[in-house]
């Protein structure tokens, strides 16, 4: 099983290095959209700063629905699914393997970028350490709140706006914790580690709630 | 192995397809399954393989230990479960490692269907018959005693055809079941035939008055 799961993984991988696959494109829309900000509002530094955590955290949270739409469609369209249902492995571990996957090619490289980007929005260094650290922590809750609404919207094609619209409120309360993590690294009332700790448990509450429904959903029928 | 299917029934978004069928396959056994254009073939490969699930009726395996039905088979359908991105090589190893016991290399099973040229070659890059090839050349990868073909032989050249032949008369030597769906002959000798759909019945009123509700 562990087998299978680690070959999944690393099917993945390889398939979003490939032509076609959404390797960096999220990472690149990410960049898109902090680089936009500036020139929208302006070069007031103070400004920037003071909103520069909640600018990545809402980049990362649109970049996260990348490619999310063909999570689990790609595979659904070309019968890699059915290959997968009659593999030695519940359909759980399948799901966590392409969640884990997704999260390597999405999450992970927005969390390591975050501190690069924050120069944009002239974030200091605590701020940008404190940012890619929430980032690191709270992406793995996107990527799997985005799996349930991927393993719903597997069958519809163009379902990729249904998905955003199904999963972007689900992904309220990690964006709320996410952004007030880092500031409360830059000063605040609150100390750090306290929402650190809540958007922690989000993404383990993700892990396993969101593992379970997209896995339901993937085996209702029709 | 021995597989038992007891009245089965199959429902899809409200209309039955299928009713009663009723077959039970052995070692080294055959069955074609026949019938017209939406009678129900696929689906009874997909309750088989566990994607579908029927609306009545019993299945039983006997003779595989713990194992569920859907871990001792094979299914090549109509959608070939590979990536173009990859290499034929890089699928049949992905498939190895997914379903377990292994069995050929990637490469002995594609020389076996004569595309042991593709090896290195990515999928997106072969025909529809080469595509086929090597969706059947899972088949040799990885050890299964089931074998669900939905319709194999569909864009393959007579020369596959005989080498899928040969294949599956392999396969039931050696204990191995089969069942396919198909138009064509297969070239599966002493197979049993399983008809579905002969009164070609329109769906029941209650049927239809159901599916109305459904929507």
């Amino acid at each position: 099983m562990i087998r299978a799961g680690l070959a999944l993984i690393a099917r993945d991988l390889r398939l979003a290095a490939r032509v076609g696959g959404s390797g960096a494109l999220s990472l690149v829309f990410f960049l898109m959209i902090v680089a936009l900000v500036p020139f929208a509002l302006g070069p007031d530094l103070n400004l920037l700063s003071r909103i520069g955590p909640a600018i990545l955290w809402l980049s990362a949270v649109l970049a996260t629905l990348i490619g999310l739409d063909r999570l689990f469609q790609a595979d659904e369209e070309d019968g890699s699914l059915d290959l997968m249902t009659a593999a030695p492995v519940p359909l759980e571990g399948v799901v966590l393997a392409k969640v884990i996957a997704h999260w390597i090619t999405t999450g992970l490289p927005l969390a390591l970028a975050a501190p690069l980007f924050g120069l944009l929005v002239a974030l200091d260094g605590t701020s940008m350490a404190a940012t890619a650290l929430t980032l690191a922590v709270g992406t793995p809750a996107l990527s799997f709140i985005g799996a349930v609404g991927a393993a719903l919207t597997a069958s519809i094609r163009r379902g990729g706006l249904i998905l955003a619209v199904l999963v972007l409120p689900l992904m309220i309360p990690t964006l709320i914790f996410g952004v007030s993590a880092a500031q409360a690294a830059a000063g605040g009332t609150v100390p750090f580690l306290v929402p650190l700790a809540v958007l922690g448990a989000l993404s383990l509450i993700a892990a396993v709630v969101g593992t379970l429904a997209a896995a339901a959903a993937l085996r209702w029928p029709e | 192995m021995r597989l038992s299917v007891d009245d089965l029934a199959c429902r899809r978004s409200g209309r039955r397809v299928f009713a009663g069928l009723t077959f039970a396959l052995g070692p080294g056994e055959a069955l074609a399954v026949t019938g017209r254009n939406g009678a129900g073939k696929s689906s009874l490969l997909a309750i088989l393989s566990g994607r579908l699930r029927p609306d009545a009726g019993r299945i039983a395996v006997d003779g595989v230990g713990e194992l569920t039905l859907p871990e001792c088979l094979h299914a090549v359908g109509h959608r070939d479960g590979l990536k173009s991105a990859l290499t034929a090589g890089e699928n049949l190893a992905f498939a190895q490692r997914m379903l377990g016991a292994p069995r050929l290399a990637p490469r002995d099973a594609l020389d076996r269907l004569g595309l042991g040229h593709a090896h290195d070659l990515p999928v997106a890059y072969l025909s529809a018959g080469q595509r086929r090839r090597v969706a059947l050349a899972r088949l040799l990868v990885c050890h299964r005693p089931l074998w669900l073909l939905d319709e194999p032989t569909a864009a393959l050249d007579t020369a596959s055809q005989a080498v899928l032949a040969a294949l599956m008369a392999v396969h039931r030597a050696g204990g191995g079941l089969v069942i396919a769906a198909t138009h064509q002959a297969l070239g599966l000798d002493g197979a049993l035939e399983l008809r579905i759909g002969q009164d070609a019945a329109e769906p029941a009123v209650e049927d239809a008055a159901e599916a109305e509700d459904w929507l």
